[in-house]
């Protein structure tokens, strides 16, 4: 009779949790909004290349004829200097900007969480010792680091990933380790212990499924600076290269050309700054609701 | 609190030197042929190696550090590859203008985000709070390149209203005799009451600053809010109006005092971004500051340029840790 | 009797996502001007909401004041502006509450938080402030107030943060003071020095206290007049002697059954019940299912304070049936 009532306590104030964000998902006009955005988005980017109007554009030349042609109905962003539409590479960007977003973000993730789990975990030198590195990566600000590696790597896409994720997983270390460490102490993980489990068991079974929430909440807040991040190296020409159609890399083209060609720069970069916005405000929105601290309730 | 500067000071220096070996590990890697920059495209062999053994680039990694670094504590930091002139008067004379430009755009990000989050704070829920976290948000997510670029396209291209970049007009540079105290355009010309130039400064400085102001302003509008929003539910802020003390103090007084700590850290973090930022704007803009000095230094791999740069930076962004960590430390609970 | 400060029929509810939920509702709870009035409860009682609500300190949303009036002076008190509520608090009404290390503002130092009150309310220059800041944190019985002046909440013992409190609640000269469980947070014996500090200044300046505890045995010592209160409503109210030596409510029984006595004297916990019964129904005794003498009639009406002699009343419909119910729990005066 106890051991029911003990689930029953538990299940209970998680209902009432999840019943008490949804109502304030539903109050949140901003939030619903950017999440409706948001996962219109995602769908572009898995369709997007069987919708764009002119998918030979994406990434060969074509039609040198219409060069820096302005919005019509033909062109609905207009053709840059190579006479590409603009409207397909921008829609085609959504899918590499998203795309390399989430592995970079995936990536740090990767590294990020089991060294902090095992230096929460395990403490001592081994805690010291991988802390110490987490402050020095953490110690540069993270686009300097990134642009620093990516310069190093050689530009491509693929390298400004792994700069990114070198450059991010030291903040979920810091975030896993905080957690882990006082995960060590509680009632289960000692019990666990006493009966012998696996160091390796322990970390993996019980610390890091306990600790996991806050780093994913974190990491999916974390999307709009990584896209963000992703066009500043593309426009610095250490990311992205031509003819790949990235946000970044398309504005950094359009400096030659823009002053009498606006349209070249507003559209990617206007696709940038959405993207980023809905992302952050999703994430600023999922904050407020997840915070007991700021709900008003 | 002196043991504590001393200690954050060391750490710094610690990080400064591990910045150093890091870069100069870096340069000697990527291949490059320095020597041969140094004497120039129409150098025989003889000429490049005599540039080698003068550069000392004949020498084991491990002594060149150790010049290296014994050169940096006379404070020389090497001769430019490109331009044989000493780096660190290169640095000089690049300098005041990056220190200006972000000056004037952190002053700006300060006086309009800081109200702005308290009004937020202070009205929340309303339209005003939606508008201005809107915005805030809004401010953090715009590719501060493509802002140069937007404000230039409408500010100069079609309203013809503001110049497209540098410091000061083709013409005021040519016909006038610049004043040249501190470096710094706008002081100098205000403080010699040249106010042609001042405006013309003024009227070229607009457009980069809130370029570069944007990001910072939407940081410390949305943490000075949100730190608000945790002091005014404590205790002592609902004793305060118990007492009867007016909305006005209870707020401005009672209330920010307690939350510049959070919002300094904030700031002094988002400072590596805003240096980056810095330099990318320097590029739309052409700003004769440091971030172009550094962009041709990398393309042209100039690495006792590179190398300048980035202690410099490190430098900086040490210091400025340091300043905010101090700030903090100035909360009278914090035990230093 | 009254007409000094009093409250009628007053209504507080809160509203959550969940629902709405009725917080206060005193139908009537007087004042003489000097008395030092007590109110008993439990925790969640409805306490601080009640002296919050004097004040117009609360939040609405989530509470709202559905109904009632609050005179001080003749004056209606829910009807004021918030400037006109300025105006009151601090200057005639003023409040102390439970934990004095997060009333007082972390940043700065004690005695700028006199002066500042002072400067604000009274519009005295620096010198003055300075110097009445002094004598305020004299008049507390703080030794050494000029290096009091300096040091900050965090540097001070809880006793004398509780002091300077309330310094700075009476600097303005207020002629109310509504102290919030002010003991709560100290240990015993700085407790003592605390109330005998209001009561001392309760004698010189005259001041009216609204004493609100969850200790009977406390407010029984310190005060003249008590009221019990009970899920936001009194149960039973009078003079400390009527209250204690023929309690009529079953509540106040249970409470002072709760006293520690002599040595050797065992506490009736049976008679305790700590469940609390959330299907309490509009138009019930509240009191209802942790009542140990409840009948039909407490099912089907909610019983109204009544007199049931001198000062005494009392909420409860088997009180009425004429002298204590039992000889149980009751205490010598």
């Amino acid at each position: 009779m106890t051991k029911n009532i003990g689930i029953l306590n538990s299940v209970k104030p998680r209902i009432k949790e999840i019943r008490l964000s949804l109502y304030l998902l539903s109050r949140n006009r901003l939030t619903r909004l950017s999440l409706v955005v948001v996962i219109l988005l995602i769908l572009v980017a898995i369709v997007s290349p069987y919708i764009v109007p002119y998918p030979e554009h994406i990434e060969t030349e074509a039609n040198p004829r219409d060069k820096l042609l302005p919005p019509s109905g033909k062109y609905v962003f207009g053709t840059d200097e190579l006479g590409r539409d603009i409207f397909s590479r921008v829609l085609y960007g959504t899918r590499i900007s998203l795309q390399t977003a989430l592995v970079a973000v995936g990536l740090a993730l990767v590294i990020g969480i089991p060294l902090g789990a095992v230096a929460g975990a395990t403490g001592g030198i081994v805690d010291e010792i991988i802390m110490r590195i987490t402050d020095i990566f953490l110690s540069f600000p993270p686009l300097l680091l990134a642009i620093a590696i990516a310069a190093f790597l050689g530009p491509s896409l693929e390298n400004a990933m792994i700069a990114i994720a070198i450059s991010w997983w030291p903040w979920y270390t810091r975030i896993i380790r905080g957690q882990a460490v006082s995960i060590r102490e509680r009632q289960f993980v000692k019990a666990a212990r006493a009966i012998g489990t696996s160091p390796v068991r322990i970390i993996f079974g019980h610390t890091v499924p306990n600790c996991i929430a806050p780093v994913i909440v974190q990491a999916s807040m974390d999307i709009g600076g990584v896209i963000l991040t992703i066009a500043s190296l593309s426009f610095l020409g250490l990311g992205a290269q031509a003819p790949t159609p990235e946000w970044g890399l398309m504005v950094s083209t359009s400096r030659n050309y823009f002053l009498n060609a606006w349209w070249y720069s507003i559209f990617p970069g206007l696709a940038i700054f959405v993207t980023v916005l809905v992302f952050n405000l999703l994430g600023d929105g999922m904050r407020e609701i997840l915070d007991p601290k700021t709900r008003k309730i | 609190m002196r043991s504590f500067i001393t200690k954050r000071l060391a750490l710094g220096v610690l990080v400064l030197f591990g910045v150093v070996l890091i870069t100069f590990v870096l340069t000697r890697v990527i291949p490059s042929n320095p020597a041969a920059q140094w004497v120039g495209q129409r150098a025989t062999a003889e000429q490049i190696q005599a540039a080698k053994v003068e550069l000392g680039l004949d020498k084991p990694l491990y002594v060149q550090l150790g010049k290296y670094l014994g050169n940096i504590l006379k404070g020389d930091l090497g001769r430019s590859l490109r331009s044989h002139q000493p780096v660190v008067a290169e640095l000089k004379a690049y300098l005041p203008a990056t220190i200006e430009l972000v000056l004037v755009s952190t002053i700006v990000a300060m006086f309009i985000g800081i109200p702005l989050g308290v009004t937020s704070a202070k009205r929340k829920d309303h339209l005003v709070d939606h508008i201005s976290r809107f915005f805030s948000v809004g401010a953090v997510s715009l590719p501060t390149f493509w802002v140069g670029m937007f404000l230039q396209l409408i500010f100069y291209r079609w309203l013809e209203l503001l110049p497209l970049g540098d410091q000061l007009s083709m013409g005021i540079k040519l016909t006038r005799n610049i004043p040249h105290i501190t470096g710094f355009l706008l002081f100098d010309s205000l403080v010699t009451g040249d106010f042609v130039v001042f405006r013309d400064a003024l009227a070229h400085i607009i457009l980069p600053g809130i370029t570069i102001a944007l990001y910072p302003m939407g940081l410390v509008a949305r943490m000075t809010r949100s730190a608000l929003l945790e002091i005014l539910d404590e205790d002592y802020i609902r004793a305060a109006r118990s007492y009867g003390l007016p909305e006005k103090m209870v707020l401005w007084s009672y209330a920010l005092k307690n939350s510049l700590g959070p919002t300094a850290t904030v700031v002094a973090l988002s400072i590596g971004y805003t240096l980056v930022n810095t330099f990318l704007v320097e590029a739309i803009f052409s700003w004769p500051g440091i971030g172009n000095y550094i962009a041709s230094a990398v393309i042209s791999l100039d690495y006792p340029a590179i190398m300048g740069v980035t202690i410099f930076s490190a430098c900086a962004y040490v210091m400025l840790n340091l300043v905010a960590d101090i700030i903090i430390a100035l909360d009278p609970r914090v035990r230093v | 009797m009254g007409g000094y400060f009093e409250i009628k029929n007053l209504k507080v509810d809160f509203k959550t996502f969940d629902g709405g939920k009725n917080v206060i509702n005193i139908d009537n709870l007087s004042l003489d001007k000097g008395e030092t009035f007590g109110i008993v409860g439990e925790s969640g009682a409805g306490k601080t909401v009640l002296a919050l609500a004097i004040l117009r300190l609360l939040f609405s949303p989530p509470a709202f004041v559905r109904d009632g009036s609050i005179l001080f002076e003749g004056e209606e008190l829910l009807k004021k502006t918030e400037r006109d509520m300025q105006k009151i608090r601090g200057r005639r009404i003023s409040m102390i509450f439970q934990d004095p290390m997060s009333t007082l503002n972390p940043v700065f130092t004690v005695g700028e938080q006199i002066v500042r009150v002072l400067r604000s309310k009274n519009r005295v220059s620096r010198k003055k402030a300075v110097k009445e800041a002094l004598e305020m944190i004299d008049m507390v019985k703080l030794p050494d107030a000029g290096r009091i002046m300096n040091k900050y909440p965090h540097e001070l013992s809880g006793g004398q943060r509780q002091r300077i409190v309330i310094a700075i609640a009476l600097s303005c000269g207020a002629e109310m003071l509504i102290a919030d469980e002010p003991t709560r947070n100290l240990d015993v014996t700085i407790q003592a020095g605390i109330l005998k500090l209001i009561a001392e200044l309760q004698k010189e300046l005259g001041v009216t206290v609204l004493f609100i505890a969850n200790n009977l045995g406390l407010v029984s010592a310190t005060c003249e007049k008590i009221a019990i209160l009970h899920s936001g409503r009194i149960v039973e109210t009078g003079t400390v002697r009527e209250v204690l030596k023929d309690p009529r409510h079953p509540y106040t029984r249970t409470l002072i059954n709760a006293i520690p006595k002599n040595r050797g004297q065992r506490v009736n916990v049976e008679k305790v019940s700590f469940k609390e019964d959330k299907s309490v129904c509009e138009g019930w005794c509240r009191y209802y299912s942790r009542c140990t003498e409840k009948q039909d009639i407490c099912r089907m009406q909610g019983p109204v304070l009544r007199p049931v002699g001198g000062m005494h009343m009392t909420a409860c419909h088997l009180a009425l049936k004429g002298g204590g119910i039992g000889g149980k729990g009751n205490i010598e005066g």
